[in-house]
């Protein structure tokens, strides 16, 4: 314990060890073997929902909600890059500016392609080095659109969906696979009109899903009136609960260790290969309708 | 016009092209497309037939009269020059008070106050956040003793005085109305104008406070309280200035400023006031660019518009509620820091632009803005620039002189058509707060300020002395320097009002202001009593900030 | 794709014009850099916690209120005290050029003034950064 409070408070080699991992610069795997055993404290909640939901906003709300039980807290903040330069502009943090030189909270923007190996496998790394370090709530922030962002929040315990009243055709049109990951709804803005409205068709919305044993429920909160967030927390800590009891975190657990390792055999195998000095080769033959790919990939591997 | 005088007309068009096309084979243009500073594209010749769908009358009218397309009052500055208003305020009430009396004897016919930051934030000068800033860009008031001290030896009942003052306006009029029955001029002598406008602060300026709802509330507030107890005063001055300022086009500057007036106008409505008992006294406030023709179209096309929505939309039956009355003040990002000197002549032309656009006051910018707070001298110059337009250059002679002018005119119905396009779009989303908070409106203005910069990089735009003719200058010299002892000596002057004045007063009135906030009573009688126990500034603002809460920015980039 | 390069663009102070901020994030954005944008308000250390924690290589600033030569030495200084003193530091804004001898003197990289290209702000970020 003692130690995480050390590692913690060393903002900068924490700093550093994200961009190593993210980036899978030199060393990175060096850091994440270092780090591994003393993962899986951190109750880790993705954050997602519509862009202008307040998601940073609620994010800042219930971070400072946790900070005040004595909390450490971790916030992954991820925006997506522009396609075109390979630029991005991460703005998330502004709505957290006056927790950002809390003792107990660390912040850290992500692009969405500014990563080697895939933004699930950088985020998935980052959320290990705070989790190492010390965190004990990891939120993990995105904007609910792609399907990249689905697989991010495969990470989290908890999945927090954010919808506000007014998008009410939005709600239609969101992909059904999206409405499914949300483990706890929140109607954010509640000082809005037809916040009440929206929650009713976010619950028939959900009763149309397959049924399962956690019915997701919905809470309207207000993140810049700070109302309705103790009601949140109780049903993320219902949520927290409900998995605990049904095994569900360990599963979630094996699944994120399965799908670590086998990331790491594809890096692994797809370096090793295209190392290989018949690689080139076979790519040509390959077009050339010489061989078909099963086979060139049947010798790469022999 | 009739068909047949078209058909004239348009048969000689067709020649004209015609002719045009073989020369320019020869002899290509400059551009293969010509635009305005707002990147809107200017055709080669401008003809009746540009305006042939507006109505002499209707459309155009007679100055004074709906729609006012050609001024607020029928004989324009053939009557009284417009009000020659400097911005100004620097360091301690003690030298701002110094400036102002310099200005009124230099001519200038009201005052204007540049408040430094703090104040506008509603923070004493001994808060955290105040540090390096105090009197940096304007006067630092901290309490009544401050104001008082600006306005000695300024009979509050001679001048007009304008306060460039948003979040906590409340406060300031308060102490000013303080200063005016301590003087003993009583509150309906009262003449000058409040900023007052948050909706543009959350859209490009900045120094908001509270939230959009008690935002809106302190403002109509202020409105029901000055219609009955200070009515000579403006309320508002609905700016579109910093939205022009934040790189907007000429139509957005427009469209976005008549939107936040609409919603200023609804929720006094919604506050149950009476239209014509407040619309008379709501102002604006424009920026005057470099694209003279352009400018005075838009000038005129804000007029036209803002009448057509208060009669039609609103139903006002008074025409002063129809009438828009505007302050301008020269594009500071016009100004450039290469070759300050040209930026003399820049002024000038965007004084021409607001007088030809019926301008009701008008703060020149001075030469050195783009590298310091002006001097004194740069300031005299800046001036006298107005009065070289008013006294020399005939163009106050007569009204509305460009009406009819083919361009001019197409140029305004061009800027009303898609300034009134926003308005709708604004509408749409449910009115100008929640076009804001979805980050519409800056985004917009971004995409604008965005392509300007682009345009100057490529060299599409030209820039005399940035991107063109530069030449090597020395770094200049004699700037401004505001002495960093100001914001010492102003926490000195807090630390022995606290201790003198009568503190129980003080948290009395305080508390009687936190009731009236979260209650629904008007703030204003409350402000005024605190103000004049000697509560500070950021005393009162920490009371609303508690009750109110704080505005938190979208990020619009 | 190689690692971009990562620039917290921030505000010190009081003043809320964000043009010139809000253009340079874009023009580094559309250099294919990773901007961290803190909007306006933030006091030296904010701007420095955010810079330790998202590890940038770049902190740029904007400020036209003219506390310049109170604010931006103490957030060199903040920095350096996090042992950030390979962090490059960039200011822009109305800044006289007597107080940017001042400002170079206390570590701010480059100083640029209105009228600087955003071209020259990202030749200017790109050679200077610590590979």
């Amino acid at each position: 314990m003692a130690n995480k409070t050390k590692a913690w408070k060393d903002r900068r080699r924490i700093a550093k060890m994200i961009t190593t991992v993210e980036n899978a610069l030199p060393g990175h795997e060096k850091v994440l073997q270092d780090i591994y055993k003393k993962t899986g404290n951190a109750y880790i909640i993705g954050i997602t929902g519509p862009p202008g939901a307040g998601k940073s906003s609620l994010t800042d709300a219930l971070a400072r909600a946790y900070i005040d039980m004595g909390k450490r807290v971790g916030v992954i903040a991820i925006d997506p890059t522009s396609p075109f330069s390979g630029g991005s502009i991460l703005g998330d943090r502004i709505r957290m500016n006056e927790l950002s030189t809390h003792p107990q909270m660390f912040i850290r923007s992500m692009g969405t392609r500014g990563q080697l190996g895939g933004l699930s496998a950088a985020t998935h790394s980052a959320v290990m080095v705070l989790d190492a370090c010390g965190a004990d709530i990891l939120f993990i922030e995105t904007v609910g659109v792609g399907q990249s962002e689905v697989e991010i929040v495969k990470l989290a315990d908890t999945v927090l969906m954010v919808m506000v009243p007014g998008l009410g055709d939005d709600i239609q049109t969101m992909k059904a696979g999206i409405m499914e990951i949300g483990d706890v709804f929140a109607v954010n803005k509640s000082d809005l009109p037809g916040a009440d409205r929206t929650k009713l068709e976010l619950k028939a919305m959900l009763s149309f899903l397959p049924p399962k044993e956690w019915r997701p429920p919905v809470c309207l909160v207000s993140a810049t009136e700070k109302e309705g967030l103790e009601e949140l927390m109780e049903a993320i800590d219902e949520h927290r609960t409900f998995q605990a009891e049904h095994g569900r975190l360990e599963q979630r657990r094996m699944r994120n260790a399965q799908e670590a390792l086998l990331a790491i055999l594809r890096d692994k195998m797809v370096e090793r290969v295209t190392k290989d000095p018949r690689y080139e080769h076979l790519i040509e033959q390959i077009a050339e309708k010489e061989i078909d790919p099963y086979e060139a990939a049947r010798q790469l591997m022999d | 016009m009739d068909e047949k005088q078209r058909q004239v007309i348009r048969t000689a068009l067709e020649k004209y092209e015609e002719d045009i096309k073989r020369t320019i084979t020869r002899f290509p243009e400059r551009k293969n497309v010509f635009y305005t500073a707002s990147k809107a594209e200017v055709n080669r010749l401008y003809t009746p037939l540009d305006m042939q769908e507006l109505d002499p009358l209707e459309d155009i009218g007679i100055p004074g009269s709906y729609p006012f397309t050609r001024g607020v009052q029928p004989n324009m500055y053939r009557g009284r020059l417009w009000t020659m208003r400097m911005y100004a305020g620097f360091a301690t009430a003690e030298e701002s008070n110094k400036r102002y009396k310099f200005l009124l004897e230099q001519g200038q016919s009201g005052l204007s106050v540049a408040f430094d930051l703090p104040t506008q934030i509603g923070y004493d000068s001994d808060h955290t956040l105040a540090e390096g800033e105090v009197g940096k860009v304007g006067v630092a008031i901290d309490s009544l003793k401050d104001m008082e001290t600006l306005f000695d030896g300024i009979p509050l009942d001679k001048v007009s005085t304008s306060m460039t003052i948003n979040a906590p306006a409340s406060i300031l009029l308060a102490m000013y109305i303080a200063v005016g029955e301590k003087q003993g001029v009583s509150k309906d002598k009262l003449r000058g104008t409040i900023q007052n406008d948050i909706l543009k602060e959350y859209i490009a300026r900045g120094t908001y406070i509270f939230p959009t709802a008690p935002s809106m509330r302190l403002i109509t507030d202020i409105f029901a309280y000055c219609s009955k107890e200070v009515p000579s005063w403006n309320t508002i001055s609905i700016s579109g200035y910093h939205i022009r300022e934040a790189g907007s086009t000429a139509s957005q500057e427009v469209g976005f400023t008549l939107a936040d007036g609409i919603a200023y106008v609804e929720a006094a409505l919604e506050a149950g006031l009476d239209i014509d008992s407040f619309a008379p006294r709501l102002s604006f406030f424009f920026n005057a660019h470099n694209d003279l023709l352009e400018e005075v179209a838009k000038f005129r096309a804000a007029r036209r518009l803002w009448a057509r929505i208060m009669k039609e939309r609103f139903g006002a039956k008074n025409p002063k509620s129809m009438m828009m009355k505007f302050h301008t003040q020269t594009g500071g990002s016009t100004l450039t820091a290469q070759q300050t000197e040209n930026n003399i002549v820049r002024v000038a032309i965007q004084t021409l632009a607001a007088v030809l656009g019926g301008t009701q006051s008008l703060h020149t910018n001075s030469k050195d803005e783009a590298l310091a707070l002006p001097t004194e001298e740069s300031v005299q110059t800046a001036l006298r620039t107005q009065q070289i337009v008013a006294y020399e250059s005939g163009v106050a002679n007569t009204v509305d002189p460009l009406a009819g002018s083919y361009y001019i005119e197409a140029k305004t119905t061009e800027i009303e058509n898609e300034a009134m396009d926003y308005i709708r779009r604004i509408d749409d989303m449910g009115g100008a707060p929640r076009a804001i908070d979805a980050g519409f409106i800056q985004r917009e203005i971004m995409d604008a300020a965005y392509r300007y910069q682009i345009d100057i990089e490529k060299g599409e735009n030209i820039v005399v002395g940035v991107n063109k003719y530069q030449v090597e200058e020395p770094s200049p010299s004699g700037l401004l320097r505001v002495d960093l002892s100001v914001g010492e000596s102003q926490k000195e002057k807090l630390r022995i009002l606290r201790a003198e004045r009568d503190n129980e007063a003080v948290a009395a009135a305080l508390e009687k202001l936190r009731l009236t906030c979260e209650g629904s009573e008007n703030v204003m009688p409350v402000v005024i009593e605190a103000v004049k126990t000697y509560a500070t500034l950021g005393e009162i603002a920490d009371v609303m900030r508690d009750v109110f809460g704080e505005y938190q920015q979208s990020v619009i980039i | 794709m190689e690692k971009p390069i990562r620039v917290l663009v921030a505000k010190p102070g009081l003043d809320g014009h964000d043009r010139g901020a809000k253009v340079i994030a874009r023009a580094l954005r559309d250099a294919g850099m990773e901007v961290i944008y803190t909007g306006l308000r933030q006091t030296p250390e904010q701007i420095v916690a955010a810079a330790i924690q998202e590890d940038v290589e770049v902190v740029a600033v904007s400020i036209l209120s003219g506390a310049h030569a109170t604010l931006l030495p103490k957030i060199r200084d903040l920095l350096n005290e996090e042992g950030a003193q390979d962090m490059l530091f960039v200011a822009g804004g109305v800044i006289p050029d007597e107080d940017i001898t001042f400002l170079k003197e206390k570590g701010i990289a480059a100083v640029f003034t209105p009228g600087t290209a955003t071209t020259e702000v990202v030749s200017f970020i790109q050679e200077n950064v610590k590979k």
